[in-house]
Formats: C-alpha cells, sequence, structure tokens
C-alpha cells in the first residue's frame, strides 16, 4: 500500500494513523477531519471541561512534537467513496484516491425537530457545541436536559456543581436501562434525587417554547417546564451518509466483521460509526464508547494492511465510565443477556458498590460505583472469560 | 523526611497502598518483591493508580489504561502525555517509608467529578 486515507480526526481516527505507522505503514498518510481541530478528547467536554476546570490544551490527543508524517486535510467534509479507485470526495471538490480507507467518521448528536436557530438550544458532542454550552451555563439560571442518558447525566451534574437549578426529561421509565439492566439503572438515577435535581420519567417532549431564545419544554403530559438553556441528549446518529451508493454496507452504521473489515476490500471502519460483528453477543453492535474507539484501531488497520487474513485480537468486554456528582460509575460487558445481578461488595444506598451480571451462572458484566480497585480485578477477570 | 507509610506486612506482593497525602502517593510491591512509590494520580485525568492493574513494573491505570513504569514514572501507553513523580522508599524497621520528591507533580485539570460531589 501506497496511500491510505484515514477519515477522520478523533480518536478512532488518531488511533488508526497511530496504529498503521506503529505497524510498520511508511507509505502516504491523509487524515480528514470535519472540524477544523487537531484531534481532541470528548469525554471532558460534559465534565471538566464544561466545569471550567479544564482548558482546551488539557483535551488534546497528540502528544507534544508527536509526528505522524500525515498530511492533515481539516475543516474538510467527506462526501463520498468511489469504490473503483477507493477515492474519497471532498465537499470542496478533491478527490483523494487511495490504496487503502480507514472509516472513522464518528456519530453526530441526535436534535428535537423545531428548535433549530433559538438561542439557549444545545446539544454537546463537539467542542464547539461544548463552548457555547458552558458560555450559556455561565449565565446561571434553570437548565432542562431533555434525554437521562450519560452525557444528559452528565451536564446535569455539571450545571449542578456550576449552581444551576437543573430538571432532567427522560422519556423511558428508567434512563440508561438498556445499557445498565432496569434495578442498576435505578441505582444510578437516583443519583440526581441526591443532589435535588429533579428527574421527570416516561415523558416525551411534545415542544419547545419560546421566542428568539428558548422558554420552556412543553411534555407530552402537558405539564410546562419553564427554562432558560436547554441540552438535548438524546443519542447520536452515526455519520455513514456519505458512503451511501458507494458499495459499502451500512446498518444503521458501516456493518463490519469481528476484525473491521467492511464490504469492500481495501476499506475499514472504526469507532462510532462502525458497527462490528461482537461474537460474545452473535450480533453487530455498533459500540459507542471511547474503549472501542481506541483500542479497535489497531485490529482494524491490521486488517487493512494484512489484507484481511491476520487473526483478529480478542476483542476485551466493552466498557465505559461517567463521573456524576462525584461518584465514579464504571460498568463493563453486557448487561443485556444477563439472568442475574448480584451486589458482592459495598451497598447501593452508600452510592459506593460492586454488582455483577451473570448469566446462566457465569459473570458477563460488571458495575461499580466508587470501587475502582475491585472494579478493575473483575473486569480483566471478564475479559479472561470472553477470551476463552 | 521520611514519611511513615503502612507496616511492610500490610502491604503483601502484587498489593498497592495510597497514602493520604496533597496529592496522594501510591506505594506497590511488585510481584518481582520491589517496593515502588509514585504519585497516585494519573497525569491524564483524575484516578488513582493504587487502584489500578500491577503487571511487573507497570501499573495501568483503572479508568484509560494509560501505564506508567515504576521505576521512572515515565507514561508507557498513551492516553497519558506526562510522568508521575517517583518517590524514594526506604524499608526500616518493618515499616514502608517514602522520601517525597520535590519536582512539580504532573496532575491532571481538577476534575468535575469532585467539583460535583458534596464537600465531605
Amino acid at each position: 500500500m501506497r496511500t491510505v486515507t484515514v477519515v477522520g480526526a478523533s480518536l478512532a481516527g488518531l488511533w488508526a494513523a497511530r496504529s498503521l505507522r506503529a505497524q510498520g505503514y511508511d507509505g502516504r498518510l491523509l487524515i480528514i477531519g470535519e472540524e477544523t481541530h487537531r484531534p481532541y478528547d470528548r469525554p471532558p467536554l460534559s465534565k471538566e471541561f464544561l466545569a471550567g476546570t479544564a482548558g482546551e490544551p488539557a483535551l488534546a490527543l497528540e502528544a507534544d512534537g508527536e509526528d505522524l508524517d500525515a498530511e492533515w486535510l481539516l475543516g474538510a467534509s467527506a462526501v463520498g467513496l468511489d469504490r473503483r479507485e477507493r477515492a474519497v470526495q471532498l465537499r470542496d471538490g478533491r478527490t483523494i484516491p487511495a490504496d487503502g480507507v480507514v472509516i472513522a467518521t464518528g456519530a453526530a448528536a441526535r436534535r428535537l425537530p423545531g428548535s433549530n436557530g433559538m438561542a439557549g438550544m444545545h446539544v454537546l458532542r463537539t467542542l464547539d457545541d461544548a463552548r457555547a454550552l458552558r458560555a450559556d451555563l455561565a449565565r446561571g439560571g434553570r437548565l432542562t436536559v431533555i434525554g437521562g442518558g450519560f452525557i444528559g447525566a452528565e451536564v446535569a451534574s455539571t450545571a449542578y456543581a456550576l449552581g444551576l437549578d437543573v430538571t432532567v426529561v427522560e422519556a423511558a421509565p428508567v434512563p440508561l436501562a438498556g445499557a445498565l439492566g432496569t434495578p442498576m439503572a435505578g441505582v444510578v438515577a437516583s443519583l440526581h434525587a441526591d443532589h435535588g435535581v429533579r428527574l421527570l420519567c416516561g415523558t416525551g417532549v411534545r415542544a419547545i417554547r419560546g421566542g428568539s431564545r428558548v422558554g420552556a419544554v412543553v411534555l407530552d403530559d402537558g405539564r410546562s417546564i419553564p427554562a432558560d438553556t436547554v441540552v438535548v441528549g438524546v443519542g447520536a446518529r452515526p455519520c455513514t451518509e456519505w458512503l451511501e451508493g458507494s458499495g459499502v454496507a451500512l446498518h444503521a452504521g458501516v456493518t463490519c466483521d469481528a476484525d473491521g473489515s467492511t464490504s469492500l476490500p481495501g476499506v475499514v471502519a472504526v469507532g462510532d460509526c462502525a458497527s462490528w460483528y461482537d461474537p460474545a453477543v452473535g450480533m453487530h453492535v455498533r459500540a459507542e464508547h471511547w474503549t472501542g474507539a481506541r483500542e479497535r484501531p489497531q485490529t482494524a488497520v491490521a486488517a487493512l494492511l494484512c489484507g484481511g487474513t491476520a487473526a483478529p485480537r480478542p476483542a476485551r468486554p466493552p466498557y465505559f465510565w461517567s463521573d456524576q456528582y462525584g461518584v465514579r460509575i464504571q460498568f463493563a460487558g453486557h448487561a443485556a443477556g444477563a439472568d442475574s445481578v448480584t451486589v458482592e461488595e459495598g451497598d447501593p444506598a452508600d452510592r459506593s458498590f460492586l454488582a455483577v451480571y451473570r448469566r446462566a451462572g457465569t459473570a458477563v458484566a460488571v458495575l461499580a460505583m466508587n470501587r475502582a480497585r475491585s472494579f478493575t480485578r473483575r473486569r480483566r477477570q471478564l475479559g479472561t472469560v470472553a477470551a476463552s | 523526611m521520611l514519611i511513615p507509610v503502612c507496616p511492610l506486612a500490610d502491604l503483601p506482593r502484587g498489593e498497592a497502598f495510597r497514602l493520604e497525602l496533597d496529592p496522594p502517593v501510591a506505594v506497590f510491591h511488585t510481584e518481582d518483591g520491589d517496593i515502588l512509590a509514585i504519585d497516585d494520580t494519573c497525569t491524564h485525568q483524575d484516578a488513582s493508580l493504587a487502584d489500578g492493574w500491577l503487571e511487573g513494573c507497570q501499573v495501568e491505570c483503572p479508568l484509560h489504561s494509560s501505564a506508567f513504569d515504576l521505576r521512572t514514572g515515565a507514561p508507557s501507553a498513551p492516553p497519558a502525555r506526562l510522568p508521575v513523580r517517583t518517590h524514594r522508599v526506604v524499608v526500616k524497621d518493618g515499616t514502608v517509608h517514602v522520601m517525597l520528591c520535590d519536582a512539580p507533580p504532573n496532575l491532571p485539570p481538577c476534575p468535575a467529578a469532585r467539583l460535583a460531589g458534596d464537600p465531605t
């Protein structure tokens, strides 16, 4: 291979580029990024950065002096892929043929229809989103967060710490039930009430009211929640529109084998846009977690450089963490397949515990609040079981 | 100045002890029998390295898998970019002591989590 294009310049794209060089690829390397920023870390955007305790330099993902010998095309949007030459087409008209392509275009925050252009309405995905939200939170007042998932809960926690009056609205009976299972999701959700943050569950949003600036969130049940600022945290959609018609198989993300290979030779996909086959659950899963974006490019790049003949490394079980109200939540594995959950250390009432999810007696997932040391050990054991 | 950490008997091989100084210090007893001390806080984001995974002379951060060499403090795996400080360890009369390094520490940004938590 003489030219490889990495489309996407966030965590997964950067790690793909690093992996290419680490695995001996010494040809031309292009990195295309839609945002104008060098690669930055997104998890702090809802926490330290939003709180104002971390500045932009702390978000940098590249090491000082790191040189991947790459051509960076930042502020450039990919709008198409021509399968014959594996040519990435850019919005500005340029076309970049390559021998290999790494798709790492990530995901975009879902928005609520009908609220575009109203001041005080936010999503949180990018650095620019975070800058804008940070400026609005500095005004104080009332914040309504639509969606009680991890982003929503972390924004609520940070805004609470900044002194805002916070309400969280969640359409499901309990937020995060899919990721954590209902009983443990209930424990995590109770962190809001611990701090006097209102959590309204089981109701959707009917409308956003306001003039040039947002004024209230109207719920399906008719209640109107006054708001000076609104954050919509209702998930993200994979950024794959540019691949439609390219021959790359898409189904709620780029459909990939367990090594990141796509339906086109010489094209692999990583990060939030990629739906990898997960042998542990026997289906394709679009894992939207930092750790996957960090670890999987190594495997995908090996597949790219070896033409798909390399045996994929056994994937570690999915892992994510969240910091809310001073509580560190860590989770690894798959909650969906579990038939039991047991608290094995501590007590959920103390917001310090470790719970193990089992299926037919075998541990399949582990959840911890403020129990990092035991969690680390349990997570390692899960990895051993999954790999054997 | 030597600061007592814990009795050597309380720190078996493979274990770590967190000394609650400001900033805290982590003392590790490796499987090979070395006793080594570094700053406890990962230089990337706020996490306790004493809670991490010890393998040989390397400790892996429990949050993002950054790794540090206990002998030099250097990051051996990203995302951490800056080293932790190392501290001299002295075992005297069956007690582990550390002598703190006087270089400035590389601490991560003040965690929002701590800011958001109730003061305790």
